[in-house]
């Protein structure tokens, strides 16, 4: 099987005389558009890297570094200067200067239809100067000590290529001056005006079929291995394994969890690292008359020893280990250590009999009855999950039944509050612990955008306190022991129930490497060839 | 001919106004879009700034004039997701979608109809058994199945033909076609033969019990009475009557290839339509589903329509029997 395989991958790598210098690589989603500022979502960020680069970027732990802009500082609390690199070109050939940053972010507010705008980093700018050609002012509205890793998401488009005038002035809220026609999302098929100062230069776009990378050879960085990369969408698991396998693709994101020994049986590589996802279960905490709980008096998950009980009801390890297969860590918290804002709490253990102890202490020895509520297409094996949740819980009495749905039910659904406990996941796309916080957590508050995703409606003003005063904290050391602590005051109220962190595997031909990343992303020019 | 013709193109029109309806309520009682197109991270204003623009704060009856009136002139919504006309984007992948199923028709009608000819013709031969079991297999087992199984053994195992993709292409008349060069050949083989397994097994069957039927009819014996040749017989008077159902299958069939060669698509990441649906059904992308069905109920209809004409023509009693009904 294992060298059937293997003929198969040199049968047809021989049919393909540009193997060597041509790398494919099988997504598991296709980006919406190649216009960097069109939809503000992972799937488009990832591919999109590779063309376009922000002021700042982050590495494979999510720690920020030096991109387009080589060094930064906070002036004072609301204003920030930033050096941009000197020498480098965009893919037309036109100088990368302070005028480029200016246009981008004028036009973030301009970009039409957009399903997920980029204004939500934006949006907080009160100004943006330039002080010369390299060193640019941006001013925020209200203190902002996570300015530097938003702009590693705000990628840099050319003022040039785009038709902007000889002088853009910053204005808030799309009342720039001088920004000429600007163009919408779909001129960006024309790598004319999808020019960026990135590794790859944007060769072609097939809507559905593929999208086509050639070599930056002016590249400013280190040079990538390869000189033309092939991305293709494969959204189905099967189909992409099998893609791997025929040797259609050399590098695959995502293999489904049960595939992963067959693939290294057959001479594959297989990288995994932990991401920046939580698997959380969050519980319905503001009201008496939550739904679907049945055989108690009001609604027993406000009472935090039926919380904690249902934390010490689960068992992370098991889980893990046989549902997971392995590719799961147990959580404690709700970003893995050590990133930004963490405690290094320790996992809640499993003791079933201390959970009985506790539900009969609040008043309920002989349990209730509840619905699980969870997406079954959305997380690495979430219904399997929630099964094992629902029999864990079953066996300390609180009899659990599972509604699965599909994600794209589940969210609408877990929006409405229709679920008393629900199974869900949540990525922090800052990598740092007030993005959990802030939406997991806090106190719901529609108008000021806190707890948007926080359909428990856990609440907690003492954390709401701390986790303000943390994101309006700009040195650094201080914020991270504030967030720790409002997050240390959530887990202790048992606000929140931390499952685990999902691992993300990549499964690669023979001869490449990758350096897993805990923000999920498939970088092209990040695959290596294995000297 | 015209009354019967005007009246086949109201009753076409009529299942189209039909199925708008019902197509356009069914969509649009599924969850909110907003959940699932949003940064989870973005504020309350935001989404209800999105919400507005996608007109999702209207009430069904509204938004549903506003469907039917932009339909009318041919205007069928923006896709939510790609922010761009929904036919725009569906057009961008009818081609391989097209291609696909006429690719898998001919080789359904042209291995399906000969060997159902012999197996009508020998029925208790050797061949025409194997010919009928093989049938049965192609009729039962899963096409996701059958996909899987093509690519394991043909490019998993042996690497003769890629697992999926399209491959190259060249542009013919500003259409982008793949079998022009041997790498798409070479990726459309497999999907093709997917997606004609089920509808040769079906031909198979009906070729050949139409194949029995008419060998019995007087004609055929009188042919043979004749002393024509045994080749001339099965050519011209058997093949040209078995024609007129294979016909009919092949127009019904092709309606429901084009619009449902999803599964196949999906297994062997085709880029066409039914691959865009099922996308678009997971992010609610309700425009792109909307002028999907819209778009496949016209092909479906248009289609039947022509099939009926066609009939027509072949056999006068159809619309005579019609005409008086």
């Amino acid at each position: 099987m294992k060298r059937l395989a293997l003929a198969g991958l040199l049968a047809a790598t021989a049919l393909n005389p540009a193997f060597a210098d041509t790398l494919t690589v099988g997504l598991k989603s296709e980006p919406t558009a190649m216009d960097p500022q069109f939809h503000n979502l992972a799937t488009n960020t990832q591919v999109l890297l590779n063309i376009f680069q922000g002021l700042t970027r982050q590495d494979a732990v999510q720690k920020i570094e030096p991109s387009l802009a080589t060094e930064w500082e906070a002036v004072d609390d609301t204003t920030w200067r930033f050096t941009l690199r000197d020498g480098v070109k965009f893919h037309n050939g036109s100088d990368f200067t302070a005028r480029d940053v200016i246009y981008t972010y004028c036009r973030v507010p301009l970009v039409q239809n957009s399903p997920s705008s980029y204004t939500i980093f934006t949006g907080g700018f009160a100004d943006v100067t330039a002080e010369d050609d390299h060193t640019v002012i941006i001013k925020t509205a209200a203190k902002n000590p996570l300015l530097p890793v938003e702009l590693s998401n705000l990628p840099i488009v050319s003022a040039d290529a785009l038709g902007a005038e000889e002088t853009v002035t910053y204005a808030p809220g799309g009342e720039c001056t001088g920004m000429g026609t600007v163009p919408q999302s779909g001129d960006f098929n024309d790598p004319k005006i999808a020019a960026g100062t990135g590794p790859y230069k944007l060769e072609e776009f097939t809507r559905g079929t593929q999208l086509t990378l050639a070599r930056n050879e002016d590249y400013w960085g280190d040079k990538p291995d390869w000189e033309s990369v092939v991305l293709r969408p494969i959204t189905s698991n099967g189909p992409r394994v099998a893609a791997l396998l025929a040797g259609d693709v050399m590098v695959i994101e995502s293999p489904p969890i049960q595939d992963v020994e067959r693939i290294e049986g057959a001479g594959f590589t297989i990288v995994d690292a932990l991401s920046n996802r939580i698997i959380y279960l969050a519980m319905r905490q503001d009201t008496d008359d939550a739904p679907s709980i049945e055989g108690a008096e009001g609604n027993p998950l406000r009472d935090a020893k039926v919380r904690e009980a249902i934390s010490l009801a689960v068992n992370r390890d098991a889980i893990a280990e046989r549902i997971m297969g392995g590719y799961a860590k147990p959580a404690g918290e709700l970003l893995p250590p050590p990133m930004f804002g963490t405690s290094g709490r320790a996992v809640d253990g499993y003791d079933p009999n201390k959970a009985k102890e506790l539900l009969a202490d609040a008043g309920y020895p002989d349990g209730f009855s509840i619905t699980l509520g969870t997406p079954n297409d959305r997380y690495i094996n979430d219904e399997q999950v929630a099964q094992a949740v629902a029999q864990m819980l079953t066996r300390i009495g609180i009899k659990t039944s599972v509604d699965a749905v599909t994600a794209s039910q589940f969210f609408s659904r877990r929006n409405n509050l229709e679920f008393p406990i629900y199974l869900a996941g949540w990525g922090a796309s800052s990598g740092e612990m007030s993005s959990p916080l802030k939406s997991l957590v806090a106190t719901y508050d529609k108008d000021a955008g806190m707890g948007v995703t926080n359909a428990g409606r856990y609440s907690n003003p003492d954390m709401d306190e701390t986790l303000k005063e943390a994101m309006a904290t700009i040195d650094d050391e201080k914020r991270a022991e504030l967030l720790a602590e409002a997050e240390t005051m959530v887990l202790d109220d048992y606000g929140i129930i931390p499952l685990h962190y999902e691992q993300t595997v990549w499964a690669l031909a023979p001869g490449l490497t990758y350096e897993p990343r805990v923000d999920q992303y498939t970088l092209a020019y990040e695959v290596k060839k294995a000297e | 001919m015209i009354v019967y013709l005007v009246r086949r193109v109201g009753q076409s029109l009529f299942a189209i106004v039909a199925m708008a309806i019902l197509v356009f309520v069914g969509v649009y009682a599924i969850g909110n879009p907003v959940d699932i197109l949003i940064n989870p991270e973005a504020s309350q204003a935001e989404i209800a700034a999105t919400t507005a623009r996608l007109g999702l704060d209207k009430p069904l009856w509204e938004q549903f004039l506003v469907f039917a009136g932009n339909a009318l002139q041919g205007d069928l919504g923006d896709s939510f997701v790609y922010g761009r006309p929904a036919v725009e984007i569906i057009l961008d992948r009818l081609p391989a979608t097209m291609e696909l199923a006429f690719f898998a028709l001919i080789l359904s009608v042209g291995i399906g109809v000969p060997l159902g000819v012999i197996a009508g013709l020998k029925p208790d031969g050797i061949a025409g058994k194997s010919i009928m079991a093989g049938s049965i297999l192609g009729f039962s087992l899963p096409n996701f199945w059958q996909g899987m199984i093509l690519i394991l053994v043909f490019a998993v195992l042996l690497g003769w033909l890629p697992a999926g993709g399209r491959g190259e292409t060249v542009d013919v008349l500003g259409i982008r076609v793949s079998f022009l060069t041997w790498d798409g050949l070479r990726h459309l083989i497999l999907p093709a033969i997917n997606l004609a397994l089920f509808k040769m097994s079906l031909i198979i069957r009906l070729a050949r019990a139409n194949t029995r039927e008419v060998m019995l009819l007087d004609y055929v014996k009188f042919a043979r009475a004749k002393g024509l040749s045994h080749r001339r017989v099965v050519m011209v008077h058997i093949l040209k009557n078995i024609m007129i159902p294979v016909v009919t299958i092949i127009g019904l069939e092709l309606g429901s290839m084009v619009a449902f060669a999803v599964v196949t698509e999906t297994v062997f990441a085709w880029p066409g339509m039914g691959k865009l649906l099922i996308d678009s059904i997971n992010l609610l992308d309700r425009p792109l589903i909307v002028a999907y069905l819209m778009m496949t109920v016209g092909i479906i209809v248009t289609i039947n329509l022509v099939v009926d004409v066609c009939y027509s023509l072949l056999d006068p009693r159809v619309r005579l029997s019609e005409a008086k009904g």
